[in-house]
């Protein structure tokens, strides 16, 4: 399960093929990694995070320098741990950004309704607004089927025994996936309220979606999750009635964990809260393409005055 | 559980560094772990040993440097060190709480030869 290279079996099953990739390491594991199909592993991600500079600390056996001993030294890293899936997420954002790409990454414990509220948004979305989608599971493509069923392109990611996507898988899927230009992606995580906090995929926002059949007190024993999303979605709120959950005090929890985040409810299969759910999304999809269109501009404008720049009276002329 | 894909992680990035800095083993790894990093050392120690095993980095030992995690606190307009992070602030007692510090996975260096 090497997650940030992501050669842990993940496979991408797009429009009916599979592809992985050949990748060899260094080192031995007791289990078989490697994957059929070729696959070319160079597309210009750049992992601009490798500074190794090294020196000897004056102390203890490093600098025992008896002939035949090994030298001992230290070399500083200031690395984060998961920097390459942060260069991962870092070249997926900026993809998604120069084309427009509203993408948000989804998350929530298994059967909390991802799949069914992405059908649901899908169904409402269909005509006006763009969308694709990228499922991420263990195993099967029944998700992607569903997604598929409502018109809109989607590929799967079978992580194996992978228990979170990670922005490698996501910069392969978007490579066979006809993501539209200027409309919306959603990923649905692997349903997991731990994992998948950790790994940034390149998106502009992040769900988690927590369905009332799971208890008010789930964001303050899954925090990670809760506190990385910028909207909570309550799925199944028509079945509150019969569980006797407390919507107030859920909203609570969320706010002790994230009192920024948003909370709004919805029930994907009655449709009652859909509107709420698509107002934010359209609101914050909105602020973001306005975010790019100003850096855009103010890029555009810079351009523009360095060309008006006049030579100044006397100066010399262009290649004397 | 994605301890063991930061030990992999960790592994990627320990030859990578062995490339570039001329290095066949590593003795000691210190890494900075965030109070809110999600990451549970128990678990990374396990891994650790079962990933580095047959590695440039058999045998060495993991040193886990903990960092505190600190919080905004939208009552006192002030950042605070907490030990969980949906604790209460310590000066307010308010519960109105955003972590801003603690999540840090760093690799801060290693002892190699």
């Amino acid at each position: 399960m090497c997650v940030v290279c992501g050669c842990s079996g993940a496979t991408v099953d797009g429009e009916g093929h599979h592809h992985g990739h050949d990748h060899d390491h260094s080192h031995e594991h007791g289990h078989d990694h490697s994957h059929d199909h070729g696959h070319d592993h160079d597309h210009g991600h750049d992992h601009g995070h490798h500074h190794g500079h090294h020196h000897d600390y004056g102390a203890g056996p490093a600098r025992a320098h008896a002939p035949g001993l090994s030298q001992t030294r230290m070399v500083a890293i200031e690395q984060g741990i998961l920097a390459k899936n942060d260069a991962y997420a870092a070249e997926n954002r900026r993809g998604f950004q120069r084309r427009g790409v509203f993408t948000l990454n989804l998350l929530s414990s298994p059967g909390a309704g991802k799949t069914t509220l992405l059908v649901a948004t899908l169904q409402r979305l269909a005509g006006w607004m763009p969308a694709a989608v990228i499922e991420g599971d263990q195993q099967t493509s029944l998700d992607a089927d569903r997604i598929r069923a409502t018109g809109a392109p989607a590929v799967q990611i079978n992580t194996g025994k992978g228990c979170h996507l990670d922005a490698h898988m996501i910069g392969h899927a978007v490579e066979t996936l006809a993501v539209p230009e200027r409309g919306l992606l959603f990923i649905e995580n692997v349903g997991n309220l731990v994992c998948p906090a950790a790994f940034d995929l390149g998106e502009a926002k992040r769900v988690v979606l927590l369905s009332v059949t799971e208890g008010e007190d789930k964001p303050v024993k899954y925090p990670d999750m809760f506190a990385s999303a910028d909207l909570v979605l309550v799925n199944k709120v028509d079945a509150a009635p019969f569980l006797g959950v407390d919507l107030d005090a859920l909203r609570a929890a969320v706010a002790r964990v994230n009192p920024k985040a948003a909370v709004l409810n919805v029930s994907a299969r009655t449709g009652e809260g859909m509107e709420d759910w698509l107002a934010w999304l359209m609101d914050e999809r909105n602020g973001w393409l306005a975010g790019l269109a100003t850096e855009a501009r103010a890029y555009a404008d810079g351009l523009s005055a360095a060309m008006a720049a006049p030579a100044p009276a006397g100066a010399p002329a262009p290649g004397a | 559980m994605h301890e063991m894909s930061l030990c992999e992680s960790l592994l990627t990035a320990m030859e990578e560094a062995a490339q570039t800095n001329g290095f066949a083993k590593v003795r000691r790894v210190r890494l900075e772990i965030g109070r809110f990093a999600g990451v549970e050392v128990q678990a990374l120690r396990f891994g650790f040993d079962v990933v580095m095993r047959g590695s440039l980095a058999e045998g060495a030992e993991l040193v886990v440097i903990d960092r505190p995690g600190t919080a905004w606190c939208f009552d006192c307009d002030e950042t605070v060190e907490i030990a969980e992070r949906h604790a209460p602030c310590p000066r307010c007692g308010g519960a109105r709480m955003q972590a801003n510090g603690g999540t840090e996975m760093t690799i801060k260096d290693l002892e190699v030869e």
